[in-house]
This record gives structure tokens, sequence and C-alpha cells, in this order.
């Protein structure tokens, strides 16, 4: 058998960081995850699901294992290398939405696909507006990020998240911030983006209804996978 | 693309703190005016009296004397021997410039140099039984008039007078009040040996230097020669050259050729010019020191930025953006702040220069109004943008390095 090469694979992840006393945030983790899957990372806090999260969104480095993208071993590139992986085929969503307070909505939105400078001008502006509008908050384009409420500056965040049509999104407690209804409201873009459009979405939650709606949930206690369980 | 990027935040995050903008830039922009202004001033004075050094005296004088006295005969002859004499006296040469027709007559022959054989001595001119000490040059008058700027500074009369007029005589305002000794006057002029000659007033010149209104003679060589009792003898060849900056050169050229002693202007005026360079130490310090407390404002607004934004620099490096456009972004910031202030700057030191223009003073002993001497150089202009662009960059150089260090993760797993 010749199975395509995973989207994300992680092998013999270890992060320890150096202080006076070693912290071990992960250890051993071996994960493959495909395209198209909605995985849900669970554990009580400290348990190093943010952490993970960083790791395979590599924005943190491992102290020992690997970690394959697309099939790329992403062990050893530079970080100018990384930084090009992360823009072109990652978008990020955490708890705070983290939009740039100077600019207005579909600017923020326009800022990873000006930083890959693929598109041109107009066509950014068509899928800027297309983003809004598939996250149903068009409306507020010219709005500045503080006159938005908690729950639209998230979906700008995913909106943001989804600017260069990234196979893989990260989200690091997307509806810690939110209240029950705009988190559900999160939650169903989210099973949208894997159900309609074929991305994976992993995300980090301790909220028990999230990790239910996932068809698969991996569970972190102290560091190691203690269960990575389908439905 | 990325230039679009990083110009586009770097300049939404300088309007966001307007307020804070303006500060620092209008920080720069004083710099840069009075640095224009105040190096304005100094360098313009400073042209102003090198010229004044320049013009108003030969750029070359050759005197009949050396630099060293002579020596005995035997210290030529044995250079390598241990000999001591005693009770022995340098040679006495008999005073004045040996020869100095050949001399004048060859110096001249160099394309641009203007050399005049003049003899000078003292003498006492007495008027009205009131007697004033003088210096005597005799000169030669068609080449005087390039020498030195006394042609220009007659009230009365003229240097070619001297030509026409038989034992004609110039003096100075300050003489010729002092003594009440007018145009066509005929006074008494006394040599040190006893010699009195009865001379006539053809021109009264006026310098605004004291010593020379008051005590300065001109009359022609040969008169001069008759006067002071030295026939056919010069003791001062006065020499002008096309470029005055190479006068020292000439002066040491013409010095090994002929043995006579020659002092170039800047030899004469060392003590000025030492300092002219201390002045323009102590302006650049000040001036220096203006632009250094502007980059401390550029410092302090980018610095206060980047950690004000680390959120934002967080969020840009994990989508994508690398460390090297994080710097950009704020460098880009200093740099802005460096330019507008430049070109703010430039119009503050127009303006203050229109300013420094506008005044006029009086100088105790001098009659006429002075105006500060500016010197509106495209340099001063170019120097103080250049101070500005690289104090900016400098200053926002350390911060926007600390930018593109902020690790993410620390930011974000922060903020949750």
């Amino acid at each position: 058998m010749s199975d395509p090469a995973p989207l994300l694979e992680a092998r013999g992840v270890t992060r320890i960081l150096q202080e006076a006393v070693p912290v071990t945030l992960v250890r051993d983790i071996d994960l493959t995850i495909g395209q198209g899957e909605f995985v849900s990372v669970t554990g009580p806090s400290g348990s190093g699901k943010s952490s993970l999260l960083y790791l395979l969104g590599l924005l943190d480095l491992p102290t020992a294992g690997q970690i394959f993208i697309d099939g790329i071993e992403t062990t050893g590139l530079s970080a100018n290398e990384l930084a090009a992986i992360r823009l072109s085929r990652i978008g990020f969503v955490f708890q705070f939405h983290f939009l740039l307070p100077e600019f207005s909505v579909l600017h923020n939105v326009l800022l990873p696909m000006q930083r890959l400078g693929v598109l041109s001008d107009a066509e950014m502006m068509e899928r800027g507006h297309a983003l809004l509008e598939e996250l149903d908050i068009a409306d507020q384009a010219k709005k500045r990020p503080d006159q938005l409420s908690g729950g639209q500056r998230q979906r700008v965040a995913v909106a943001r998240a989804l600017a260069n049509d990234p196979a893989l999104i990260l989200a690091d407690e997307p509806t810690g911030n939110l209240d029950s209804k705009n988190s559900e409201i999160v939650q169903e873009i989210f099973a949208k983006l894997v159900r309609d459009e074929g991305r994976t979405v992993i995300a980090v939650t301790h909220e028990v209804g999230f990790a239910a709606a996932t068809a698969r949930n991996v569970h972190l206690i102290d560091g190691r996978i203690d269960s990575d369980t389908r439905r | 693309m990325f230039w679009q990027v990083a110009l586009g935040i770097a300049a939404a995050q300088l309007t966001h703190r307007r307020r804070q903008t303006i500060v620092s830039t209008m920080g720069v922009a004083l710099g840069v005016g009075f640095f224009i202004a105040t190096s304005s001033v100094m360098s313009g004075s400073e042209k102003d009296l090198t010229r004044r050094l320049v013009d108003n005296a030969p750029h070359i004088t050759i005197k009949d004397e050396f630099r060293t006295a002579a020596k005995q005969p035997v210290y030529l002859a044995y250079p390598d021997a241990t000999v001591k004499l005693t009770n022995t006296k340098p040679r006495e040469y008999l005073r004045g410039i040996k020869n100095y027709g050949a001399i004048v007559e060859e110096l001249s022959q160099q394309p641009g140099v203007i050399a005049e054989a003049a003899l000078t001595g003292q003498a006492i001119v007495r008027y009205a039984s009131k007697d004033v000490g003088a210096s005597i040059a005799g000169i030669d008058p068609e080449k005087e008039r390039h020498l030195t700027t006394v042609e220009r500074d007659m009230r009365e009369g003229s240097l070619m007078r001297l030509k026409t007029a038989s034992q004609g005589i110039v003096i100075g305002r300050g003489m010729s009040v002092r003594l009440g000794l007018g145009m066509e006057d005929l006074a008494t002029v006394v040599s040190p040996t006893g010699l009195v000659r009865r001379m006539k007033v053809v021109g009264i010149f006026s310098t605004g230097n004291l010593l020379l209104d008051e005590g300065q003679v001109y009359m022609l060589v040969k008169d001069a020669q008759v006067l002071l009792d030295k026939p056919f003898i010069a003791n001062r060849i006065r020499i002008k050259i096309a470029d005055p900056d190479d006068a020292e050169v000439f002066a040491s050229r013409i010095e090994s050729r002929w043995g006579y002693r020659s002092e170039s202007w800047q030899e004469v005026n060392r003590d000025f010019l030492g300092l002219f360079a201390i002045r323009n130490t102590i302006t650049y310090s000040i001036v220096g020191a203006i632009m250094i407390v502007a980059s401390f404002g550029i410092f302090n607004i980018i610095s206060t930025t980047v950690m004000e934004k680390r959120r934002d620099i967080a969020i840009l490096m994990s989508m994508g953006f690398r460390a090297f456009d994080i710097q950009t972004i704020f460098l880009v910031q200093g740099v802005f702040i460096g330019l507008i202030g430049m070109l703010l700057g430039w119009g503050i030191g127009l303006v203050l220069l229109q300013m420094l223009a506008s005044v006029e003073f009086t100088i105790p002993g001098m009659s006429e109004k002075q105006g500060i001497v500016l010197d509106r150089g495209f340099f001063q202009f170019a120097l103080g943008g250049f101070f500005s662009v690289v104090s900016a960059v400098g200053a926002a150089w350390y911060p926007a390095r600390k930018a593109a260090q902020v690790r993410p993760v620390d930011i974000i797993r922060g903020a949750t």
C-alpha cells in the first residue's frame, strides 16, 4: 500500500524547557493526522495541550523528535523556512483574537495574503470579502476590531487564519473567551471547514461539549498521550 | 508586496500614537534646524574671516631674514666633526633681499602669481608740531591693488595717485584726524636716521583696523628707499598666488630656492586657524548632542511601541512573518521619523537663517552696521539631513532587533 503522506505527523516529539529545573512540556508524542480530520486535544491544565499545538504549528521547536507537514521534515529548517510554511500552510486561531487594532477588519484578513504576495490586490480584496461573507461578518468589514463583539472578533480571527487557504487550522482554546451561543457558532464554523472544505482542524479545548463534537479526541496527561479515540 | 505590508503596518502604528510621533519628529526637526543654523553661522563667519585674512594681506611674504642664524664656516666644512667654538657671533648680513629684482621677475613668470618688492621701515610723521609714529611701506601701487584691499578702502584720493604725484603719501583716516592732516597737505616725514622730507597726502584710507588707520603710511618704493637711506634695497617681497590654499607649499618652495624666510598666510595666522578648529569641535559637539537627545526620543517611542505591540508581533510571526520582516517594520518607523524630521528641520533651518540674516548690530569702534555672515551652503542641509536619518536609524535599530527576537509562544502562552 502506498498511502499519500499524512498531512501532519509527529514522531517522538519531546519539548523540555531548559530552566534552572528543566520542565518537560510534552514527551514522546507520536501522532499522525490526515487530511480532513477534526481533532480535539484535551487534558487537564498543564498537561501540555497548548505546547503540543505550538509544536505542531512550528511556533516552537521540539527538543527531540520530528514533525512532518505534508511529508516535509521540519527539523533543521531555518526560522525563515518555518515562517514560510506557517504563512502558506497553517492558520492559527487563539483564545484571544489578536487582531491588529490599527487596521480595519478587512485589512486584518488581508495581511497574510499581502505578506504571501501571490494574489493581485483585486483578488485579495475579493477573497477577503468572500471569507467575511462565509463567516457572516461581511457587514463589519470596514469597522475596527474594538467596535466588534467578542464573537465577531473571533470570527474575523478565523477568517484571517483562512486567508492563505491553509490545509491545516490550529486552534488554541478558540471558544475559551466566548459565551455559549458564540461558542457554538465558532464550533459550527470549524465543523463546516472540515465537512465542506476538507480542511484539517486541530483544536485544543477544555470544553467537554466541543470535544464531544469532534470525530477524534486526543487526551493528554502530564505531557503524554493518554488516549487517542475516534468516533 | 512585503514592503506594502511593512510600510502599511509601520504607518498605522505611527499614526495610531500620533502625539508621540509628532513630538519625537519635532525633536529631530529642531535638531536639524538648529544644526543648519549653527553650522551656517559658524561656517559663514569662518569663511568670512578667512577671506579677510587672505584678501587683506599677501598670501606669502618673503622677508630679508633667515629662519636660523648662519652657521660658522667650520661646521659647514666638517659636518661630522666635533667642534666647539667660543666667543663667535653669526655672520652679519647687510639687511635686505639680494637681487630682489630677479626674484620678482622669476616669480612673476609663473601663472597667476603677482609679486611685488617692497621696502618697509619706521618713520615719524609730523604736522603742525604734532608727531605720530608710522610704519612706512614703500610699494608699487599697480601691484599693491591686487595684493591687498587698500585700494577698496580708499576714502579720498587714490593709491594710483602715488605714481603721478611727486613725493606722495597715502595715510589712514585715524592719522589724518589725529594730525589734522588732510588731502593735499604737506607733512614732514622723519626717518630714524634723521632724514627729513616733505611729502604730500594724496590719499586717505579707512580699514576699520585702528593699528593700520593710525599708523600705516604708503609711498612709492623709491621714495621709501630714499627716505630710509637704503637705495636699491627691498626687504619684503609680497606675493599673491592663484589658489590661497597652495600658499604653504609655495612658500616652502620659495624658501628652499632662495633661503629667505617666506611666510604663508596660514603660518602667520596659525593661531586663528587653530581657533577655528577648536570652535568647530565645540559647535559640532553641541549640535551632535542635540541630535543624540533627539535620537533618544526616537529610541523611546520605538521601544515603547515594541513593548506595547508584543502581541501584534507574536500574531504576525505566527501568521508567517519572518523576524526580518518584524525588524523592518520598526526600523521603517525610525527612518520615517528621521526623514520627516529632516524635511521639517530643513524648513526650520530656512526660517532660522532668514531670521539670522535680518539681524544687524554695531561693533564698538566700527561705524558701519554688521550683519551675521551666513554660509547658506547645500552642504549644511545635506549634513543635517544625513545626521537625522543616521541617528533615527541608529536609535530604531536596537528596539527593532528586540522586536525581531520576540518569541511568539511566550506572548501567546502569557496571554491565556
